[in-house]
């Protein structure tokens, strides 16, 4: 009887340790990659190698999703403003809404679920198939051979990402709110650079997204390099990837803001 | 796929990422280089000068001729002292007059500048010396009642004719 009741909060502190210990365990692995990329930048090869996997292959979803989301930022933002009569104020609402908050976060949603669920998939599979331990006993550390040239890759085309995101974004808002609309095209330009600031709104955009990229690449090739070494436990790794990746992304902007604005 | 393809992709991706950024910085936030020998500048002082903030335009007839890049406040007089940055391109009289005036009935607030009739220039750091305040929405809803209250017999007498 004892043992059934207890069992709920036995299972609780384990969860807590366990996720305590992934936490200690994360941060020497960040440790770790950091002391291990200087070959990794050495060969900068294998860094271009995994920018092209992770940042090039990305573009498509990048710039279709970036436009769509201008497009519907700019017919949403012209129905609620049309209300205050100030659809002027279109260009400026697009614009910093992206720049601000939507371009950073949601593309380091995207690329969470598109190339840090790849990674994490990858490195985990090779664990699974002792591709790591191959190496390691090759003398070949799979930290600065594997996991830090992915690190860097995505740091890298984090901040690339975002910036691409943000000028479809603005130019799916010209193309509803001037092409389809018909508002006034120097208003909606000007209106644009009157709001925003170049080290206020683009610069913080992009130095959020610098961090997103940091957090997402560590979430995955962590999770990967941790994964239990078999089908189910690589699966659920991936998992894991993409749901504290779409956390911590989203926890990080609230700090970041609070920080930045 | 061969090491030189992923060069060259990998080279046009980050080209694709400085142009974004570029049009940011240049098309969005409109970072124009701007130098010195190109503007002047000139002080102007206010009772109030309500909303206005660093960087809001300086405008002559509707036109964009500079803007505000300094605000502080006369501890001696206890009055608003604005710096105004001006395009060189404009010059204005000596007996120029400056008001602070809203865009639309709650827009931002921005400098209008009225030329004088005077032959000279204003030289650069020179002062303005006809200005005008803003209007603040709470004195004016404030003289509005007190004018209100003058009359308050004839407000009462139409209200009891009215029933």
């Amino acid at each position: 009887m004892m043992e059934k009741l207890l069992s709920p909060f036995r299972h609780l502190g384990a969860l807590t340790i366990n996720a305590i210990w992934r936490l200690g365990f994360a941060s020497r692995f960040l440790l770790a990659i950091l002391l291990n990329s200087g070959q990794s930048l050495l060969r900068f090869q294998l860094t271009i190698r995994e920018v092209y996997f992770a940042g090039v292959l990305s573009l498509i979803i990048i710039v279709v999703s970036g436009l769509f989301v201008g497009m519907v930022l700019g017919l949403q933002g012209y129905n609620t403003l049309a209300r205050f009569g100030s659809s002027d104020a279109l260009g400026a609402l697009v614009a910093l809404s992206l720049l601000r908050e939507l371009g950073p976060v949601l593309a380091a949603l995207l690329f969470a679920s598109r190339s840090g669920s790849a990674m994490t998939a990858e490195i985990g599979l090779m664990k699974a198939t002792e591709q790591l331990e191959a190496m390691s006993v090759m003398a070949v550390n799979p930290i600065a051979r594997v996991v830090a040239p992915r690190f860097w890759a995505g740091v890298i085309s984090m901040p690339i990402l975002a910036a691409i995101f943000n000028v479809m974004g603005i130019f799916g808002g010209y193309l509803v709110g001037v092409v389809m609309i018909g508002l006034d095209e120097g208003t909606f330009w000007s209106q644009m650079q009157n709001n925003v600031d170049l080290h206020y709104d683009v610069i913080n955009g992009l130095t959020k997204s610098l961090f997103f990229g940091m957090a997402v690449t560590l979430i995955a090739v962590f999770e990967g390099y941790d994964a239990v070494p078999t089908a189910s436990g690589v699966s659920s790794a991936t998992t894991r990837t993409v749901v504290t990746s779409a956390l911590v992304i989203l926890a990080l902007d609230f700090v970041l803001t609070a920080f930045m604005f | 796929m061969k090491r030189s393809t992923i060069d060259l992709w990998v080279g046009l991706f980050v080209a694709i990422g400085i142009a974004a950024v570029t049009f940011l910085s240049l098309k969005v936030a409109n970072l124009t280089p701007q130098s010195d020998t190109n503007t002047y500048t000139l002080t102007a002082e206010f009772d109030n000068i309500g909303g206005l903030k660093v960087k809001a335009p300086v405008k002559s007839s509707g036109v964009l001729v500079g803007r505000v890049s300094n605000i502080a406040l006369d501890t001696k007089r206890y009055v608003a002292n604005v710096t105004l940055v001006l395009d060189s391109k404009y010059q204005f009289s000596r007996d120029t007059s400056a008001e602070i005036l809203t865009a639309g009935l709650l827009g931002e607030q921005y400098i209008g500048l009225t030329q004088g009739g005077d032959m000279e220039n204003l030289k650069a750091g020179d002062h303005i010396t006809i200005t005008s305040s803003a209007m603040v929405l709470e004195q004016l809803i404030g003289k509005f009642m007190t004018s209100f209250a003058d009359k308050p017999a004839t407000g009462s007498n139409a209200a009891s004719a009215s029933q």
